[in-house]
């Protein structure tokens, strides 16, 4: 049987999951954490605490600025240093909390124990409330708070939930190791998940390249499932590999065939997904009332020889992290925070990690050269990649001119960035770095002129 | 022979009967044009660059034909001379503005910020802009990649390979503002040309902390106040870490530029150069003597506080 995939575009990239052997290990605790304001998306979170304060992992250091926004909670024990702005992983400036480390105290409350708990408790209402004091965002990648994703609007209905464990992008392997070395964990939280929007049935996609996490996947569903009926309706979905199947709309094509329209959210259509890590800290926070303060990153490139995914606490220098692993090779050019695909390069290894850094992959001069840019055949690759249905060697055009009525009309701002285009085009030309630039003017565009109605 | 002759008629009657037709329909849909839109489109000096805020030179020929009087409609690149013409066609009266001229707010040449990044990726601002804060320790400064340049229609700017950054050609800047758009920084500033075009300005927009904006750019603005402290005129103020010049208030006299520790501050268009030490030495000499001046009257009021006290008492 064909395994299901999305219906439009993707592409096919090596996946060079070379660190899919490496357990799961904590990284020692960082001398400071530094903890940026605005680690999701929405309105940047107000700070809780004042410099001289001493706070214990867990506390809430900065509260929701909005109803898009999110708790951000100490990742260390020790003394709130400084409350000012520093400069971020791209280099600019954003207001920071710096806590200097002293122990490791954590807030009564919090088990820190290994004990599985598989009893959910029932009340819905508790259960989201206590999700949003977990300062839980979507660990994916896009960091929307989960509090928010799990509160559909009224007249929507979710019919299904879905559990992203794609992990189309190469190199990455922490959602792999999640599923594999807490995959009873990630079950539990999915089913509170569930129970949250309603009971309704759960896919957990999994690409057909992690035959064990899907294997174990199923065993636990099989074992928890003998212990409650709140089990029950949660399956594993074997996943054909193609990037990017771990977008939130390519990923609802995959699994219920719907399409998610321009400008609408998964919820139109009746879905809510939610990834991996994201569930495993909705395990976190309400059965063990651990918020989230750390996360699984994925330290890895061919010509780094130390691969790790370790568990580390937000707000931890990458600069320690790379250290702690044997330093940064001579070869190595470029850090990117993410995965080659969507990631980032980082500017400033001083900056530190935030809730949604999944990976830091480091890449030679080779692996990262640019060639030269030739004038564009018209050979529609692009065309074909584009998972979104877009034409991207005519948004580039647009783009260029500053189009954007035109812009706006052929649905730049519909484009996920996930640069299949720019992988696909055998002409070098730069695509998804020039439509960028178009999709935020089409998307300022569509915002003023909601302002102004 | 006939059938020519018919074809003939018959043609010409159709011709007659469309004309007939078509003069109808432009009286019936005739537009009123004001024809002093195509006088002052004339003396408009066609550039099209929308350094107006309309679309073109027609757009503005309409608006200014418009509009009750000539306040807010101002050509910035056919200057004063054009709106004294538009102002003669449409009969109204038009004020002066001096003229203009963009000026790059940012200093940090190779030489004064040392690069800690290298870019590989897509030659423009914008797109570095949207993925990081630039090659240096400054994520307020100069990108480098010459947006600026593109966007000007007039040629007025270049980039300067040694430094890095765009250099203004002051006799083709028309002040039209297309570049000061483009720079995703916000460098690029409209000011006043001055007195035959003499100038001081703050050449940095780096709002970190002194310490901060020193290590990244040797000739950052550190927002110490030395130069707010020295102004006689109180037209320099700081903000943000930033020292800020109004051109309204300045009276080109160039002690802020002798006093600045890092060199923030230019000139432009002086006859002379400043001799920095001797102005220095000067300035320091003068806040000496002041100091001194208020010491001494501080003491004379103490003094005489002290001599009304046992008066008081009495």
């Amino acid at each position: 049987m064909r395994k299901p995939t999305f219906s439009i575009g993707g592409v096919h990239p090596h996946d060079s999951k070379i660190s899919r052997e490496c357990r799961i290990e904590p990284m020692p605790l960082p001398d400071s954490a530094f903890l940026a304001v605005s680690q999701h998306i929405g309105a940047p979170a107000k700070p809780l605490v004042a410099v001289g304060d001493k706070v214990k992992v867990g506390q809430p250091i900065a509260e929701p600025g909005g109803f898009v926004s999110a708790y951000i909670h100490a990742s260390v024990s020790g003394t709130v240093k400084s409350i000012a702005p520093r400069a971020d992983l791209a280099g600019n400036p954003v207001m920071t909390i710096e806590i200097a480390r002293e122990g490791d105290e954590w807030m009564e409350g919090i088990d820190q124990s290994d004990t599985l708990v598989t009893d959910i408790p029932d009340d819905n209402k508790a259960l989201l409330e206590k999700i949003k004091l977990g300062g839980i965002v979507g660990l994916g990648g896009a960091t929307f708070p989960t509090h928010v994703k799990l509160s559909p609007p009224p007249g929507s209905k979710c019919e299904r939930l879905i559990i992203n464990g794609c992990e189309c992008e190469p190199y990455l392997t922490s959602d792999f190791r999640v599923l594999l070395e807490k995959g009873e964990q990630v079950i539990v939280g999915a089913a509170i998940l569930k129970q949250v929007l309603g009971g309704v049935p759960c896919t957990v996609a999994i690409e057909e390249n992690k035959p064990e996490a899907i294997a174990h996947i199923n065993e636990v569903i099989a074992k928890l499932q003998k212990l409650s009926p709140k089990f029950n309706g949660i399956e594993v979905m074997t996943m054909k590999m193609r990037y990017p199947q771990g977008g939130e709309k390519q990923l609802i094509d995959a699994v219920m065939h719907r399409q998610v329209g321009s400008g609408a959210l998964p919820i139109s259509v009746g879905a809510v997904v939610q990834n991996v890590g994201t569930a495993l800290a909705v395990y976190d926070m309400v059965q063990k009332n651990k918020p989230l303060i750390d996360n699984t990153v994925t330290v890895t490139g061919e010509c780094f020889p130390h691969q790790a995914n370790l568990l580390v606490r937000v707000g931890t220098p990458l600069r320690s992290i790379l250290e702690h692993l044997g330093g940064i090779p001579e070869e190595a050019v470029k850090v990117i925070s993410g995965g080659p695909m969507m990631g980032k390069a980082v500017a400033n290894l001083d900056a530190a990690t935030l809730k949604g850094t999944g990976a830091l992959l480091l890449l030679t001069e080779k692996q990262t050269a640019r060639k030269e840019e030739g004038p564009c055949i018209r050979c529609g690759k692009c065309a074909e990649a584009c998972p979104m249905g877009l034409e991207p060697f005519l948004l580039q055009k647009l783009s260029r001119n500053g189009d954007v009525e035109a812009l706006e009309a052929n649905a730049a701002q519909d484009c996920i960035e996930c640069g299949c285009c720019l992988y696909s085009c055998p002409a070098n030309i730069p695509l998804l770095d020039i439509i960028r630039l178009g999709k935020a003017d089409a998307m300022k565009a569509i915002r003023d002129r909601a302002a102004k109605k | 022979m006939n059938t020519i002759w018919t074809t003939i008629a018959i043609i010409s009657l159709i011709g007659l009967v469309l004309a007939l037709v078509l003069y109808l329909v432009a009286e019936k849909f005739k537009v009123v044009e004001d024809p002093r839109i195509d006088e002052v489109e004339k003396v408009m000096p066609g550039a099209n660059c929308g350094g107006c805020g309309f679309a073109g030179c027609r757009a503005f020929a309409e608006a200014a034909v418009k509009a009750p009087n000539l306040d807010n409609n101002f050509c910035p690149v056919g200057g004063n001379d054009t709106m004294a013409k538009v102002a003669a066609i449409l009969g109204y009266e038009v004020k002066e503005k001096a003229p203009m001229v963009a000026v790059v707010r940012c200093n940090g040449s190779c030489a004064n910020r040392p690069t800690v990044n290298t870019y590989g990726g897509f030659a423009s601002c914008r797109v570095k802009a949207t993925l990081y804060s630039g090659d240096t320790a400054c994520a307020f400064g100069c990108l480098g990649c010459g947006d600026c340049v593109a966007a000007c229609q007039f040629g007025a700017l270049s980039m300067d390979p040694e430094t890095g950054l765009p250099v203004v050609d002051e006799t083709k800047c028309t002040a039209c503002g297309a570049c000061t758009k483009a720079c995703p920084k916000a460098l690029i500033e409209l000011r006043a040309k001055g007195p035959r075009g003499m100038r001081v300005w703050v050449d940095c927009r780096n709002k970190d902390k002194g310490p901060a904006a020193k290590k990244a750019c040797a000739a950052a603005c550190i927002g110490c106040g030395i130069c707010a402290k020295t102004c006689r005129h109180e037209a320099i103020t700081v903000a943000d870490n930033i020292a800020y010049i109004d051109p309204d208030k300045c009276k080109l006299c160039r002690e802020c530029i002798a006093m600045c520790p890092t060199g923030a501050i230019h000139e432009s268009g002086f006859p002379k150069p400043l001799d920095k030490e001797a102005t220095k030495a000067r300035i320091l000499e003068r806040q000496k003597k002041e100091r001194e001046e208020a010491a001494a009257k501080a003491a004379v009021i103490s003094s005489e506080v002290e001599k009304s006290k046992p008066q008081e008492e009495k």
